[in-house]
């Protein structure tokens, strides 16, 4: 029996594994490059001086924070097709997740941004600069820095929620566990075989973001 | 001074010192508080105009808002051959980086960039804004540095020197943009008082290479040795204006007195 079980657990590693590196990894990959360039949009718009803008970049925020992520998902993937707009089970996920991340990380490089003092803008201005250019050579590098442990955090919760998406049919880590579970019986087995693979996964990523300080450190006094 | 001289200033062909910069009826009010009150500021070609003057008379704002950090409700601020910039008429963008191409700001606070080393805050305006080869712009910039006695930390990061270090290297950035005008905001406020012999030095130096400079600052002695113009501001407006000798050794004015005395009783 425990030997069956063993074997079971060996042999669903690699489905599960698999649905990590075909489903969970590029999933969570995609919709956080899409969500940082979403979220780098907001925070700009939020920083606007034109109220209508930031009023707008402020609504977005306050109804991706103010809604269960699986709603936003279920809205897309469920709720469009019913005012005849059809999405598929991946561009569904990958729409809800940067849209969700773009609504977190934008108060996350809002604050990154604020947090550099205003004399980097003017020594910005006063070699010539413009406001873009300011942004982009000076402010965003040094925003950057500071914005590197809560972007992680904002990494890690979203690896762990692309499995949101096993139930709208998009074939990753959590659902191969299900489907095995599902099949063998063996729930407790698996789900805790499905929860090791993610805790390794946001381990590695843990170690990925101190090595990312510790470079971006390299200039700051210690 | 060879012309290739990345130090060389425009050519101080003028003897008779023609303005560089004209600025007229500066006024600036934070909320209800009027800092500035219709301030005239002329800056002849190759001379050297310190503004001097009890703290929250306006000498900041004023230099601030010769290159636009500061935008005034009124008054114009004109370099010679450049179009006039007028603040009540709410200055376009391209306005106001006239005024920033020409001159180049000193900070109290230095402002380096902490995440370029000292040879790339030098080159960033040079190479990013003036579009001028790589190559040069770093040859300019390490005979600056060289200059200032920095060659040696071309690849260190800002952290990495003395407030001392940092703000001559803050001269060396502002001087390879090769300017008509430098900006001193209290270049030497912010370091300890053993390192600011080095930085007025360089500023000493600079003066006599006859670049054309203002100069907002607290060092008196050191104003009435390079400055061919002081200007004493109080309450938001030139109280008087003339060369150290008046200003300094024989203010007319009690409000100038006044301040003196109450410097040197220190």
């Amino acid at each position: 029996m425990t030997e069956s079980l063993w074997d079971l657990l060996l042999r669903s590693l690699l489905p599960i594994v698999g649905g990590a590196l075909t489903g969970t990894i590029p999933l969570a990959l995609l919709s956080f490059a899409l969500g940082l360039v979403i979220a780098l949009g907001v925070a700009l718009m939020r920083l606007s001086r034109i109220w209508i803008v930031s009023g707008i970049a402020r609504v977005y925020i306050s109804i991706i924070r103010g809604t269960p992520l699986l709603v936003q998902l279920f809205v897309i993937f469920y709720g469009l097709p019913s005012i005849g707009v059809l999405v598929d089970p991946w561009p569904s996920a990958i729409i809800a997740f940067s849209l969700n991340v773009g609504g977190y990380a934008a108060e996350v490089i809002r604050a990154a941004i604020l947090s550099v003092p205003k004399g980097q803008w003017e020594a910005g201005y006063t070699i010539g600069m413009s406001r873009g250019q300011t942004l982009v050579r000076v402010i965003l590098p040094q925003a950057a820095r500071v914005s590197v442990p809560p972007l992680s955090n904002t990494f890690i919760s979203l690896v762990k929620d692309t499995s949101l998406a096993s139930l709208i049919l998009v074939t990753e880590l959590f659902r191969q566990a299900q489907q095995i579970a599902a099949f063998s019986q063996e729930f407790m087995a698996l789900y805790i075989e499905a929860a090791v693979v993610y805790w390794v996964i946001c381990l590695v990523l843990s170690s990925a973001q101190s090595v990312l300080e510790k470079r971006l450190d390299r200039y700051v006094a210690h | 001074m060879s012309p290739t001289d990345p130090l060389a200033p425009e050519p101080a062909d003028a003897i008779i010192a023609a303005p560089l910069l004209t600025a007229r009826g500066i006024r600036k009010s934070f909320g209800d508080v009027e800092v500035l009150k219709s301030i005239d500021l002329t800056v002849p070609r190759g001379n050297v105009v310190a503004l001097i003057g009890p703290s929250g008379s306006g000498k900041t704002t004023v230099l601030r808002s010769l290159n636009g950090l500061e935008v005034p409700e009124a008054g114009t601020v004109e370099f010679s051959g450049g179009d006039v910039v007028d603040y009540s008429r709410n200055p376009t963008k391209r306005q106001l980086a006239s005024l920033r191409d020409r001159s180049a700001m000193v900070f109290q606070q230095f402002n380096l960039f902490p995440h370029r080393t000292v040879l790339e805050n030098v080159i960033e305006g040079p190479v990013q804004v003036q579009k001028r080869p790589k190559a040069e712009a770093i040859a300019d910039a390490r005979a600056l540095l060289e200059r200032v006695g920095l060659g040696a930390k071309a690849d260190a990061y800002p952290f990495e020197l003395s407030g001392g270090q940092q703000q001559r290297v803050g001269i060396v950035r502002a001087l390879a943009l090769k300017p008509q005008l430098l900006l001193f905001d209290e270049p030497t406020s912010a370091l300890d008082p053993e390192l600011v012999g080095d930085v007025l030095d360089v500023i000493r130096e600079l003066a006599t290479e006859g670049w054309t400079m203002v100069l907002v600052t607290h060092e008196l002695t050191f104003a009435s040795h390079v400055a061919d113009t002081i200007v004493f501001m109080d309450g938001g407006v030139v109280v008087e204006s003339g060369p150290p000798s008046e200003v300094l050794q024989n203010p007319r004015e009690a409000r100038t007195k006044q301040f003196l005395h109450r410097l040197l009783d220190r």
